[in-house]
């Protein structure tokens, strides 16, 4: 296969999934590394905003059916997507739901994953778990109803370890 | 606060201490935050950003905290005092010469730990720990997260987690990078070989101030690249594990340096202090090459007399916003290579380094 900039093999292949339509990138090295796709050692950050650039310039032809992500819109700050492939930054935290159809791709590309493990604000914390005890009381209440006793103490027992593990403040 | 009285001190990640401190100088962890119902900073009014930082320094002045974060408007400093920051690690160069509008950071009288208000993000905290310390420098900005969290509502998605104005760094928000001295892999042509392992498993290396700096001094940091679907807890496990066995090779080499060949390193050494002490004109670059060989000579036990803090202090005073305050005046290029070699001399002079 040769580069798609020069008549060079290609080394570098870049695939990308957007809205069900896939895009693919093939380019020697010299090319990839002119795009800025990679950088020189001895970081192995890839730019950001030269791959957002190079998809969508590479996306153009091959994308074929599917909506353009460029036309969304966030109610919150106006941000268009098109302005944040251009630029590499977001313009407010509404963006993340505006954007999630295109986002999530991205989000898979850069860290393998698309939702978030770890540490979550007090608040948070709290609120999931008032509801997690309001779930457990549903649960008890239809296991006494169902004359299901075993199930109902156990469920009794997981309530109160969760009443005692509440966080001071 | 008055910039000027931190000059004589070295602040917390260069105090040469702590665990693995043979090759670990220091270890830092930010966690990248915003305020709902603002736009990022990128795109926020100037009207906005003044808000935003008004509430910052309310929620910093007012953290349930052990001790006070003293906080410095950035947009009225001189370029000099900003750069004087950033040599400290205190502040971002982008926060130093890039962005503009209201902006700061709050610093805690020992220098380890920091908050960038209107950065990238609205806030960036920071933690500053010397030798290899993750454990404590997550424990440290855990609670300065808590502390300001109890005070600031804070953009958080149920899926994406803390959102931030660049996608790399949603999720957790947090970087964790320690700063290594890896003078012997260099010496001894392996350092491509790690980097390369690094890669591999998604860690970032780079140079002394950060993302497309040249390692200068053989000096690297080594941080986590991903941000979503990992917690805080395991992104650090992985550090320390890949951390081991870099600690591992590094005193490998150099073990094998001190068999194969201590004379020539002994002569090296020598040189580098001769040099350091002799020079009329030197850079900061030529300096900080130097100072690695010294750095190395002293753990190696090939030098008496001469602590790895003097090192330090030698490393950060010879930077260019430090020795301009150091001399009291500002200097261009060629004049500042003159007062770093004269700054060198004397210093040297003083502590009549010898050699075994």
């Amino acid at each position: 296969m040769k580069c798609q900039f020069c008549d060079t093999p290609a080394t570098v292949h870049l695939t990308d999934i957007v809205n069900k339509a896939k895009r693919e990138l093939h380019l020697c090295e010299r090319c990839a590394r002119k795009n800025d796709l990679i950088p020189d050692q001895p970081t192995p950050h890839v730019d950001l905003k030269a791959l957002l650039g190079l998809l969508a310039g590479a996306g153009g032809a091959a994308a074929g059916g599917g909506a353009d992500p460029a036309a969304l819109t966030c109610p919150g700050c106006g941000l268009q997507y098109g302005e944040f492939r251009a630029e590499g930054r977001l313009g407010c935290p509404a963006d993340y739901d505006a954007f999630r159809p295109a986002l999530e791709p991205l989000l898979e590309r850069i860290h393998r994953a698309v939702a978030h493990a770890g540490k979550a604000p007090h608040a948070v914390r709290r609120e999931r778990r008032a509801a997690e005890r309001d779930d457990l009381r549903a649960a008890l209440r239809a296991a006494v109803a169902a004359e299901k006793y075993e199930d109902a103490a156990a469920l009794r027992d997981r309530l109160r370890r969760k009443d005692g593990s509440d966080e001071p403040r | 606060m008055n910039l000027d009285s931190l000059l004589p001190n070295l602040g917390e990640w260069l105090r040469g201490t702590g665990p693995e401190s043979d090759v670990v100088v220091s270890t830092r962890i930010r966690l990248a935050r915003n305020l709902v119902n603002y736009p990022f900073t990128n795109r926020a009014s100037a009207a906005q950003k003044g808000e935003t930082a008004a509430r910052a320094k309310e929620a910093i002045a007012k953290a349930d905290l052990p001790y006070a974060l003293d906080f410095i408007d950035v947009a009225v400093l001189s370029a000099l005092d900003r750069q004087f920051l950033v040599e400290r690690q205190l502040v971002s160069r982008e926060l130093a010469t890039v962005l503009d509008g209201p902006r700061g950071v709050a610093v805690d009288d020992k220098e380890s730990v920091s908050v960038m208000v209107n950065e990238e993000d609205h806030l960036r905290l920071q933690v500053l720990r010397s030798g290899f310390s993750l454990d404590e420098a997550w424990q440290d900005i855990d609670r300065v997260d808590d502390a300001l969290e109890a005070r600031l509502t804070y953009a958080f998605h149920p899926q994406f987690g803390y959102l931030t104005a660049c996608p790399t760094n949603v999720g957790t928000g947090m970087r964790a990078s320690v700063m290594l001295h890896l003078p012997a892999l260099g010496l001894t042509k392996q350092i491509d070989k790690v980097f390369r392992a690094l890669q591999k498993i998604n860690l970032a290396v780079r140079g002394l101030h950060g993302e497309g700096s040249r390692a200068f001094g053989d000096l690297y940091q080594i941080s986590n690249q991903v941000t979503l679907g990992k917690s805080e807890p395991k992104v650090l496990g992985e550090i320390r594990e890949v951390l081991q066995t870099i600690l591992q090779y590094e005193r490998q080499a150099r073990n094998a340096l001190v068999k194969e060949r201590k004379q020539a390193e002994q002569d090296r050494v020598a040189r580098a202090i001769g040099t350091l002490g002799s020079a009329t004109m030197i850079t900061s670059e030529e300096t900080m090459e130097l100072l690695s060989a010294v750095r190395l000579g002293i753990h190696l036990n090939l030098i008496d007399d001469l602590p790895a803090t003097t090192v330090n202090q030698l490393f950060i005073h010879t930077q260019a916003a430090h020795l301009q305050k150091l001399m009291g005046q500002p200097l261009d290029g060629e004049e500042r290579n003159a007062a770093r070699a004269k700054y060198l001399r004397s210093k040297l002079r003083e502590l009549g380094t010898t050699q075994r």
